[in-house]
């Protein structure tokens, strides 16, 4: 009888991860908590003060604007695009050079830079050059993202739903394919709606790449930065000044190491927090079925 | 490592964590954990319900110096004896 052989050998294997995660995470992490107990002048001239930092951001209400935005923001996002993304994985063509053109088309929006989008948008939504802003203006909207927080709300929503519904589009689409034709087949049988077919065959077959979607969309949107930055500024005033921007205001802007410390302290619990419970809920329905 | 202007309360905070973490392997390598299912909604594994309560604890410290002038010290024993009954009964 052969025993079975069991050793650690290849945890070796995994040495360069734990390194390039030690220098790329790890070791900046730990600088930020030495940070957030310290008020910082210069690399030479800093002082100790304790949990101050993290008082003062846990009570400034300018932090909790830029919170509640973000998850109005993410939010929002993900009541739109998941449920498009659903809608244009059903009408994309399943056959011959059509799949292929629509899942090109589909997928451009994902393949132009971050920065690229909010300039893209910011030209776009201009009333004098832009389409979109032109349509506005000639259906008798007075339209201006740089000047109404509406508009500007409205612009940077879109401008993610443009951007980032072709994701939940293709990985729907993906789920969509894997369902095989039996399933089909037996609705035809049973004569089922189209309806039916959508709410008891295709949807649940989804749950698993709809939940990676969320997840995705979820933690992406939360720490979106680049295209607000680009289009709005976080304006006009701060109503579109979300997280990531706040905390780079404060950092950069400001130099305020030690309370900007603090705050991608909480800002990194409130994610990992999130991201948990993402985890756990997918491994729970994983464990259920 | 002076350029991560390291203080003695971090220094020691990140020695604990390191000392947590390098216990609970060892443990786990000399009595293997089974999951189970305690008070908290959903099965869980000893690695699991430590990452529970430190994360927990965070949120205990930030809400305690949010909103009280108490000593931090006071927030650090409370969130000990959490860990304790989560470790446990969790």
């Amino acid at each position: 009888m052969q025993t079975k052989v069991e050793n650690n050998k290849a945890w070796f294997l995994v040495m360069p991860v734990f390194l390039i995660v030690a220098f790329s995470a790890i070791i900046p992490l730990m600088t930020v908590v030495n940070y957030s107990v310290q008020d910082i002048f210069d690399p030479y001239t800093r002082y100790f003060v304790g949990t101050e930092w993290f008082k003062q951001v846990m009570l400034d209400s300018r932090l909790h604007e830029a919170l509640l935005r973000q998850f109005i923001y993410s939010f929002t996002i993900l009541i739109i695009e998941v449920p498009l993304g659903i809608c244009v994985a059903l009408m994309m063509p399943t056959k011959g050079r059509g799949a292929s053109l629509a899942l090109i088309l589909v997928a451009i929006p994902l393949l132009i830079p971050w920065n690229v989008v909010g300039t893209i948008w910011q030209i776009f939504g201009r009333a004098d050059i832009g389409l979109f802003g032109a349509f506005m203006s000639g259906i008798g909207v007075d339209y201006n993202y740089a000047s109404n927080p509406t508009d500007a709300w409205l612009t940077v929503v879109l401008m993610d739903v443009w951007h980032w519904t072709p994701l939940v589009a293709l990985l729907c689409y993906s789920g969509l394919r894997a369902i095989p034709e039996v399933y089909y087949q037996a609705a035809r049988i049973d004569q089922a709606s189209r309806w039916a077919v959508f709410r008891y065959i295709q949807l649940p077959k989804l749950t698993n790449v709809l939940i990676i979607g969320v997840l995705l969309r979820f933690m992406d949107s939360f720490m979106i930065y680049t295209e607000p930055f680009v289009l709005t500024g976080g304006g006009p005033g701060s109503s579109t000044t979300f997280l990531s921007q706040a905390l780079v205001q404060q950092a950069i802007g400001q130099f305020d190491l030690g309370p900007a410390a603090a705050f991608s302290l909480v800002y990194f619990l409130i994610i990992l927090l999130v991201c948990w419970v993402f985890y756990t809920t997918i491994m729970n329905m994983q464990k259920d079925k | 490592m002076a350029w991560m202007s390291w203080t003695l309360p971090t220094a020691l905070f990140f020695i604990g964590i390191a000392v947590i973490l390098v216990g609970m392997t060892t443990w786990q390598l000399i009595s293997p954990c089974v999951e189970r299912r305690g008070f908290l909604p959903l099965a869980t594994t000893r690695g699991d319900r430590l990452f529970i309560g430190l994360l927990s604890s965070a949120f205990i410290h930030l809400v305690f110096v949010a909103l009280t002038d108490v000593n931090i010290a006071v927030a650090t024993v409370l969130c000990a004896f959490w860990m304790i009954i989560l470790m446990r009964w969790g």
